[in-house]
């Protein structure tokens, strides 16, 4: 009997064993939940795609337009998107300190957006029209709004989940200048 | 003009902006199968195993949420052309990661999970073994 007899440590095994599962549980009740989902597009050039314009007085929006001079931004968006309008007045600022912003418009109706332009201002250079979110699934977008920063080359730089709000427009700038230097190389 | 006035509340609520999510109609194939009943359930096998990208607990085949209904569409336009399920998952993950997908992939961060219940079962059967042997020569 005696030679089966375990180790005498092996008594404090279970006790062991459940404050480690305490443990877990406490982290995973302490730590914030976070349900953004990043994409993996970033680092990756932009997906071929050509939308029609979304509303008039603006082009719409095609890969070739993401290419050359400057780094720039793609902006998620939708007339029926309440955050959207929180973000307006700050893609206003970031237009009027020079940035080119593009707007991709999601499941939206002309006269939808033409009154939300109207209300909120319209800060884009471009606004393509995305009826089925197939730009939004192609670059691993899950929601509006979203901005991405495309350098010169039209490599995604950076995903901005959310609205951009005020105080975030410096880092915004700088992570425009950041694209432009790792897009000027190419 | 008291008439008038009752009727305010409801003249707000027409003008008032649309705030759902978008008042386009659905995605062509987001709420319609495929012709092909072969194809239609490879997607609908495909799209039980995608998760919703906002509605973060159900699948997309579950899901009434309009981008659920969009990838919905887009799964179905894909095999219809003649992509394999397999391809149009990878096209995702490449997109959203592993969050995409309700199915584990085998890879360099999960294999211990497909590793550890033959370790535990190899190890038990070793336990058991030397105890049966041990009981034999006492």
């Amino acid at each position: 009997m005696s030679t089966l007899a375990a180790p005498r440590w092996t008594l404090w095994l279970p006790l062991a064993l459940f404050c480690l599962f305490v443990a877990l549980v406490v982290l995973g009740l302490i730590t914030p939940k976070n349900t953004d989902i990043a994409s993996k597009m970033v680092g990756k050039p932009m997906p071929a795609f050509d939308l029609r314009p979304a509303a008039d007085g603006r082009p719409g929006l095609a890969t070739r337009d993401l290419q050359g001079g400057h780094a720039r931004l793609v902006n998620i968006f939708a007339s029926w998107c309440l955050p959207c309008r929180v973000e307006a007045p700050v893609l206003g600022e970031l237009a009027r300190q020079g940035v080119e912003i593009n707007g991709i418009a999601i499941r939206d109706r002309k006269e939808d957006l033409a009154g939300y332009l109207a209300a909120n201002g319209n800060p884009y250079a471009r606004i393509g029209a995305d009826d089925v979110s197939a730009v939004q699934l192609a670059i691993g977008s899950s929601g509006v709004p979203e901005t991405f920063v495309i350098d010169p080359a039209g490599v995604i730089r950076y995903q901005h989940i959310g609205e951009i709000r005020p105080e975030q427009v410096p880092m915004i700038l700088d992570k425009l200048r950041e694209a432009d230097r790792s897009g000027a190389g190419r | 003009m008291r008439g008038l006035a009752l009727l305010a509340p409801v003249a707000l609520l027409a003008a008032g902006p649309a705030l759902a999510d978008g008042n386009l109609p659905p995605a062509p194939f987001a709420y319609r199968q495929l012709d092909d009943p072969a194809q239609e359930a490879k997607a609908k096998a495909l799209m039980e195993t995608l998760r919703c990208l906002v509605c973060q607990s159900q699948s997309i085949a579950d899901s009434d949420a309009p981008i659920a209904g969009d990838m919905r569409s887009e799964v179905r336009i894909r095999i219809a052309r003649g992509e394999e399920p397999e391809a149009i998952r990878s096209w995702l993950i490449q997109r959203y990661g592993d969050y995409v997908t309700y199915k584990p992939r085998l890879d360099r961060l999960t294999w211990p999970l497909f590793a550890l219940p033959g370790l535990v079962l190899v190890a038990a059967l070793a336990g058991f073994a030397r105890r049966i042997r041990r009981k034999d020569t006492a």
